[in-house]
């Protein structure tokens, strides 16, 4: 036994479940490999969907395929598999344990909408009134607060952004939603934004008026300008109610028998009173004065809070049944006993600070000193109050201004203010004093009084004394200081001291044990304001001290709510501590723009009056004032979206959540981020508007981009037609440390230009460029037809700068040309092609992982275990581990997944799903019972058709035995009731109209297999996207349209039959043709998870390629890596090794093929049979026919060459002048594809050479160096190390000849401008890699190849080791030229690929496929010629045999049979034509 | 995209173009339609590789058909966009009704009812477009 498989033995067993880090396509493909084979998988994505990168593309190079349509049933595929966990908004914050046993702790974003709810109608999103920038556009277009990253997004459902709690909010006292009716009053939804204020403060009208509004002074506009006018936008909501014709008055939802006492009708009481009556409790107020109100009333002077706005406010709160019980005052005709006796099961104090602070001063009881709040009080209850011509205020608070400004409008002819400190400690708002001192008021600063002078028991004088400031005392103010002798006597008539209230507790039952504060407040719970007596809760200023209105009204409203849990015996404190951080803006992030202010009543008017000074917003004002704010929470908590989502999906008080879970082995491939552009400043990058980033034109040529696909340019939305692309932004550039190549710029400039063209043929596009990196499968073609068929022009050079034309907006582009002159250029439009950096969070991940990163802090591999990252267990794939491009990303990412499940392979199976399914009904020969469920989508549908229309029309349908409607019928409680439905209704076919079957047809398959109907007794007819949502102007015609496609739909549905899939067994063992180094790694990878492998190697050792090969770059020794890998295959117990085997027949498919080998040196014949086929034949060097190859000894090949230095057979020390010609044979039409490895291999031997002989001159001449990712650096080290590198193109090729003293090289050199000799020792030929002798194999599998006779794999981007026959793979050379780290990870890959065969025991085909009716067929041949996958033949009886498992489900046999005798399963021709007569019978029999 | 189109166009969901009988768009004249088109991937991204090119052919032969009974083959079209293309879409479906109102009710319905019908154009799709 393996001594792997033994030590696992020992060991617990391990966890059969893996995590995926990043939801991109790498982790997308490895999430998919892993839920295939056997294994339950998690996949962690920090975004709110899956998708990465890829999503973001426009289309992919070199097949131009759209990049969405591709990625998008990977995407579904992940969404719905029952063994995939997609935690979206996540990451992981904790790594514990060892290989096959990991702990991980994982942090969860709340999303605020709940997953298992949401059904991604977009409801949300419509009534979101916070638009911010789009991400998923590159900030280009703007989206939602509620969001879903793009359409096709999985999970299919929207999420709410926040950044934190608005800085207003969480200044505000009473937890207003400021944002939030910010953002309502500008759309105009002044009723809304009404609403969501009296969520919190029933007092909208007041606190428009006089509130000190803390929210302003926290508004992050005030970092740069001036805060939002917040409390003129609450005045001019509440002013827009006052001028409706009726109130709207809040419903309450549940009437409650309980009584609950209020005492004191002041803003606390007032507001806890609205919130207990909202909750449906009868609530009594008991006020001691004769007006409701409290300091509202009595403090505050009409000129500030005119007298019908404060009734209009205690009137809403009255209509909802709060009685208001003037002139009761507490303690002289009633106790709080009394209260409770009378069954009152709650209270609430509220009864203010009314009581004025005395001056304690000499002369303080003499007539004319009159305190603050009893001038008030009796002006505003109508009574005169004569002060005399001159009179002192005493204090700097609110009271104090309110009195001088009152004296005034009373004819008061001098007042003065006397404060202790200076105009920035006074507590009095600003604009407060600022309208006093208009008013003529005059303000003495550092004054305290010392004595009132009285004569004959009057006020005549005031003695004061003159203060300055000394050290800050507890309020953090600094406390003022007499100075000594600074004495002087003020002549006054009246002294107004305003110092302050204090509170008169007397109300309060004696006997009871009552906590009162030092200062004499009631103390109660600060977060719930319970006193300490049971049922007795308290707030406002008898709990605070004097304080403000919107204080108190918030205090109000939580006392409320623990009101109502005391009654509801719940918990009083659960839940109610803030969550969320403040969110924060920095200062740069925001621009200027003034506030609006509204008028005022002129100076001279006003102090002849109490008629209101300040004026409100006009409608227009108020929109453009509101338009100023920030969206600093980004989500404005408007809650509008939780009144919209019908499906009751949001939930804005998620909070962020940690998951623990057990995984075997982890997987990451987080991806990259784009390079910042603006480390390369000299383009423009951020400066000007039309210099943008090549991520940003992808989204721009998307047709659901920003422009809907039009190319536009971002400045001024015109269309450019002049492009230019330059190229190495951001990579091979040292000097920012990004020294590598990205390896995929060259490819998606010239894609985007193509695309560009496609678009409009008058777009010019100008590639600029250093090396034109075209290494990949396909690529150079690419590249040549840009060149030759889009007529794109690729300019050798570096950009030096851009800059902008100011006017035009164009941009002006400097390089040096290939002739060494300065080029000034103009374009439209730059585009950048920026490359690729680690994604924003690598150093956290690696500390996190505790895995090792390279110094540009990409994953560190080693690369003959290119997926191995430092830390055992954990593997990685894409981006992360260097650039690549999604064919390598997707290849690196079924590798790892091999990787990953080899650790865990004895736990295959054991934590996945099975679904127990009933037995099915038999339906043959059954009268069609049809059930019809319509669907309102919320209001997607329903809001345009009428659906109860529809479904009176379809009740008169025949076979329709029922039909209903629900307001989703995809939700979960639904798929109960049609589960229901269908065994209550005995229903046979059902149909639902709703939206997309693409994304939903799955799930109601489900629901009807699960309710024992076979799954093709299924029909959808999409009402949604094909109706109401594209007819929304249309009602009737929809509704119309809507009815025609249910009809269409029950039609088809009434003739479906129910479809048997097939059960095959699997045969386990694998096939694996080819024993080099893919080969052999792919069949240890089977082997090694526990599959039984016969390896077939036509030659009679194994080695393949791989025995050419001596050292790598980076300086491992192959030859050693080679004798590993055969020493362990041929111990190896599961594999069985066939050398000088060749095929001679293949048959049967996926699971079970049958395949004739004939072998060794008599060549027996044997049969294998086997589930999976690995083709790795490889490939070889090139011999070439060019410069006398074969002809000289001194001329060779870069294997050669390799082979003659690793065997020591020649030493680099005797050769002095080597010339390396690249290219040879490769790029030229005969051969016109790039061999991927030359350019690093000739680097590799010159790097070589020169460690052994550093004097040696070598001359490499070359047409690009595509030294890729990584390999980039060994180019600089080459150059460092001076390898002179000389280039050539096809028209200049280098010359050789053989002269009688040595070898003679002529070359151009561009750069010199002359021709170079050179006599060289040595000349080495870099020829490309061609693939080994295939056609018989291709013959006889039926594979396809490249015209190059490389294999060609299902799909170029997303399949890359598939073959497009099931359970074949291929891998290595025999697909592509390529260095041998990608072979290994393309052989793990395969590896991967097989396993999701392997691992089951059976597999179901059959389904949607062709069948053939033998008595119809006449052998005409017209099927075998037209399936596209070569899959009908014609068999021992005469007739056309279709392989169920083999069909691809296409119908093209089925349509062109002649004889009608080949039917496509769910779509016969009499299905289709039963459906489409349906649309045409518009009147039912 | 939800970009509104004539609402006169009803589509019939079949796997692949290729699957687009001759038989299927006859039927659909016999039945009423004033005008039927088949939209399919892009030439040469076909799902199932080549369906799209027989569907052509197949379309090509039927509005010959058409042309010789007195239909007319204007009334018949193939189309090739790919399931990122929503504006083409409309485009397509504008085009389209905007060119069978120009000929009228299809011929046909004038044998049978006497009644002028409203114009119906449907659409036979791929199974992407659903």
């Amino acid at each position: 036994m393996d001594e792997k498989v033994k030590t696992q033995q020992n060991l617990p067993s391990p966890v059969g479940a893996v995590l995926v880090i990043g939801g991109g396509v790498g982790g997308i493909q490895a999430a998919l490999d892993l839920a295939n084979s056997g294994f339950k998988v998690y996949v962690v994505e920090e975004e709110s969907a899956i998708g990465g990168k890829m999503a973001q593309l426009d289309k992919t190079f070199p097949t131009n395929d759209c990049s969405m349509c591709i990625i998008s049933p990977k995407l579904v595929e992940v969404g719905r598999h029952l063994n995939i966990e997609v935690l979206s908004y996540a990451e992981v914050v904790r790594l514990e344990g060892e290989p096959g046993n990991f702990s991980v702790q994982i942090k969860q974003k709340p999303r605020f909408i709940e997953l298992d709810r949401c059904t991604g109608c977009g409801d949300c999103a419509k009534v979101c009134p916070v638009e911010v920038p789009n991400a998923f556009d590159e900030n280009l277009s703007r989206r939602k607060a509620a969001y879903k990253r793009y359409p096709q997004a999985i999970p299919n459902a929207f999420a709410i952004e926040k950044r934190g709690i608005s800085p207003c909010k969480a200044n505000c006292p009473a937890g207003i939603h400021v944002q939030g009716y910010i953002a309502l009053i500008k759309q105009k939804k002044f009723k809304e934004a009404l609403n969501l204020i009296r969520k919190n403060n029933p007092l909208p009208s007041i606190c428009g008026r006089v509130c000190t509004h803390p929210c302003e002074t926290a508004c992050s506009r005030s970092k740069v300008d001036d805060p939002i006018a917040i409390m003129h936008l609450k005045r001019f909501v509440s002013d827009w109610e006052y001028s409706q014709k009726e109130l709207e008055v809040p419903r309450v939802e549940t009437k409650r028998e309980e009584r609950v006492a209020i005492i004191g009708a002041g803003p606390a009481g007032l507001s806890a009173a609205y919130y207990l009556a909202l909750e449906g409790y009868s609530v009594t107020i008991f006020e001691s004065s004769s007006e409701p109100g409290g300091m509202l009333y009595w403090g505050i002077p009409e000129y500030r809070l005119p007298r019908a706005i404060l009734k209009k406010d205690i009137e809403f709160i009255k209509q909802l049944g709060v009685e208001i019980r003037t002139n009761t005052p507490i303690g002289e005709q009633f106790s709080l006993e009394d209260l409770l006796a009378a069954g009152f099961k709650a209270i609430f104090l509220g009864v203010g600070a009314q009581k004025s602070t005395r001056l304690n001063i000499e002369g303080e009881n003499l007539a004319g000193v009159i305190p603050g709040i009893d001038y008030l009080k009796a002006i505003n209850s109508g009574k005169e109050l004569p002060l005399g011509n001159r009179v002192a205020v005493i204090g700097g608070g609110n009271v104090a201004i309110d009195v001088v400004r009152t004296a005034i409008r009373k004819g008061t002819k001098e007042v003065f203010i006397l404060y202790r400190r200076r105009r920035e400690e006074m507590p009095a708002l600003p604009e407060e004093i600022r309208e006093a001192e208009e008013e003529g008021v005059k303000i003495h600063y550092l004054v305290a009084p010392k004595k009132i002078i009285g004569k004959e028991g009057k006020v005549v004088g005031l003695e004061c004394l003159r203060m300055e400031l000394g050290e800050p005392d507890e309020s953090g103010r600094p406390r003022p200081v007499p100075i000594a002798g600074s004495e002087f006597i003020l002549e006054v008539d009246s002294v107004i001291p305003a110092i302050g209230q204090s509170i008169d507790l007397s109300c309060l039952s004696q006997g009871k044990d009552w906590n009162i504060s030092r200062r004499g407040t009631l103390v109660v719970d600060p977060i719930t304001y319970a006193t300490n007596i049971p049922g007795i809760f308290a707030g406002g200023d008898m709990v605070s001290g004097p304080a403000t209105v919107v204080e108190a009204i918030g205090a109000g409203r939580e006392a409320a709510i623990s009101i109502a849990r005391y009654l509801q015996g719940m918990d009083l404190h659960e839940g109610r501590e803030k969550k969320l951080p403040v969110a924060e803006i920095t200062p740069q992030e925001i621009k200027k723009h003034p506030r609006y202010h509204p008028p005022k009543i002129s100076v001279t008017e006003r102090i002849k009056n109490f008629q209101e000074v300040q004026q409100g917003f006009s409608e227009e004002e108020a929109i453009l004032e509101a338009s100023r704010c920030l969206n600093c929470g980004i989500c404005s908590e408007c809650l509008q979206c939780v009144d919209a989502c019908l499906a009751k999906a949001i939930n804005h008080t998620m909070t962020e959540k940690y998951l623990n879970l057990k995984v075997g082995s982890v997987i990451i491939a987080p991806g990259f981020s784009l390079t910042d552009p603006i480390l390369r400043a000299e383009y423009g990058y951020g400066c000007y508007p039309n210099v943008i980033t090549s991520l940003e034109f992808e989204r721009i040529l998307s047709a659901s981009g920003p422009f809907q696909g039009h190319i536009c340019r971002p400045s001024d939305h015109a269309a450019p037609k002049r492009i230019a692309w330059i190229q190495c932004v951001g990579s091979r550039d040292q000097s920012i440390n990004k020294g590598y190549c990205s390896s995929v710029c060259c490819m998606y400039a010239t894609k985007e230009a193509i695309i560009a063209r496609e678009h409009d043929p008058e777009i010019s596009a100008t590639i600029f460029y250093m090396d034109i990196r075209a290494h990949g499968k396909g690529f150079d073609q690419y590249y040549e037809r840009a060149q030759k068929d889009y007529k794109i022009r690729f300019i050798r050079c570096q950009v030096s700068k851009v800059i902008e034309h100011p006017k035009s907006k164009n941009l002006i582009i400097t390089y040096v040309d290939e002739n060494g002159k300065i080029v000034e250029e103009e374009f439209d439009l730059v585009v950048l092609s920026v490359g690729m950096s680690p994604p924003g969070n690598f150093r956290i991940l690696s500390r996190t992982l505790d895995i090792k990163l390279t110094p540009y802090g990409f994953c560190q591999t080693d690369p003959l275990n290119p997926m191995e990252t430092s830390r055992p267990g954990v593997y990685v794939c894409g981006a992360f581990q260097s650039p690549k491009d999604i064919p390598e990303t997707v290849s690196q990412a079924s590798g790892a997944a091999a990787l990953a499940s080899e650790v865990i392979s004895l736990s295959r199976g054991q934590l996945v799903t099975k679904k127990e399914l009933p037995p099915e009904q038999n339906v043959t020969g059954v009268e069609p019972r049809i059930g019809v469920f319509i669907c309102h989508c919320g209001i997607n549908i329903g809001g345009i058709v009428n659906v109860p229309a529809v479904k009176e029309y379809v009740k008169t349908l025949p076979q329709v035995v029922y039909v209903d409607e629900n307001l989703y019928t995809c939700s979960q409680d639904t798929q109960a009731k049609i589960k229901e439905i269908i065994r209550e209704y005995r229903l046979n076919r059902v149909v639902v109209a709703s939206c997309s079957p693409r994304t939903h047809e799955p799930l109601f398959q489900e629901t009807i297999r699960d309710a024992g109907l076979n799954k093709y007794l299924f029909e959808m007819a999409n009402i949604r996207d094909q109706c109401s949502w594209v007819h929304m102007d249309k009602k009737e015609e929809a509704t119309e349209k809507a009815k025609a496609l249910v009809r269409m739909a029950i039609a088809k549905v009434s003739l479906t039959e129910p479809l048997v899939e097939q059960e095959l067994s699997i045969n386990k063992r694998a096939l694996v043709v080819g024993g080099g180094a893919a080969g052999m790694v792919a069949a240890l990878g089977l082997a090694d998870q526990g599959f039984e492998v016969v390896l077939v190697e036509k030659e009679n050792y194994l080695g393949g390629n791989l025995r050419n090969l001596y050292y790598t770059i980076n300086g491992d020794n192959v030859q050693e890596f080679l004798n590993y890998l055969i020493k362990r295959i041929q111990t190896h117990p599961l594999i069985q090794i066939i050398l000088n085997g060749v095929i001679v027949d293949a048959g049967g498919f996926k699971g079970n093929f049958k395949t004739g080998i004939m072998s060794g040196p008599g060549m027996a014949y044997r049969k294998v049979e086997h589930g999976v086929t690995i083709i790795a034949t490889g490939g070889e060097e090139y011999k070439p026919k060019e410069y006398f190859y074969g002809e000289d000894p001194r001329i060779m090949t870069q294997q050669e060459l390799e082979k003659k230095i690793g065997k020591k057979e020649i030493d680099p020390k005797n050769f002095q002048e080597i010339v390396m010609i690249q290219c040879v044979g490769s790029r030229v039409p005969e051969r016109p594809y790039c061999s991927r490895v030359c350019c690093s291999s000739a680097i590799k031997n010159a790097l070589k050479i020169k460690e052994i002989n550093p004097s040696a001159n070598i001359y490499i001449i070359y047409r690009d160096i595509r030294t890729y990712g990584f390999l980039e650096d060994y180019y600089t080290q080459a150059r460092k190390a001076g390898v002179i590198f000389i280039r050539y193109d096809l028209q200049n090729k280098p010359e050789v000849s053989i002269e009688k003293e040595g070898l003679r090289v002529s070359v151009f050199d561009p750069s010199l401008r002359e021709t170079l000799i050179i006599n060289p020792n040595l000349l080495i030929l870099s020829t490309g890699i061609i693939p080994r002798e295939n056609e018989e194999l291709a013959t006889l599998m039926k594979l396809p190849r490249t015209p190059e006779n490389f294999f060609l794999e299902a799909h170029m981007k997303l399949r890359p080791v598939d073959f497009a026959t099931e359970g074949i793979f291929l891998c290595g050379l025999a697909h592509s030229p390529k260095p041998l780290t990608e072979s290994l990870a393309q052989a793990k890959a395969a590896v991967s690929r097989a396993c999701t065969i392997l691992a089951h025991d059976t597999i179901m085909v059959g389904g949607i496929v062709a069948q053939v009716e033998k008595e119809k067929c006449s052998a005409c041949l017209t099927c075998v010629r037209v399936c596209p996958y070569n899959v009908p033949f014609i068999n021992d009886e005469g007739v056309a045999q279709i392989d169920v498992a083999l069909c691809q489900g296409c119908g093209s046999c089925a349509a062109e049979c002649p004889g009608k005798a080949i039917q496509l399963q769910h779509f016969k021709d009499a299905q289709i034509i039963v459906k489409t007569s349906a649309l045409f019978k518009e009147k039912v029999a | 995209m939800r970009l509104s189109y004539p609402t006169n166009i009803k589509i019939i969901q079949v796997p692949c173009t290729g699957k687009v009988d001759v038989l299927y768009l006859l039927k659909a004249f016999q039945y009423g339609a004033d005008g039927v088109y088949v939209a399919g991937c892009m030439e040469g991204d076909c799902h199932f590789l080549t369906g799209n090119l027989r569907a052509r052919k197949r379309v090509e032969y039927a509005k010959k058909i058409l042309e010789e009974v007195g239909i007319g083959g204007e009334r018949l079209e193939m189309y090739n966009l790919s399931s990122a293309q929503g504006p083409r879409f409309v485009e397509i479906a504008t085009e389209m009704t905007e060119r069978i109102k120009k000929l009228g009710p299809n011929p046909i319905k004038a044998f049978r009812a006497p009644s002028v019908e409203n114009n119906k154009t449907i659409l036979i799709s791929e199974e992407k477009n659903r």
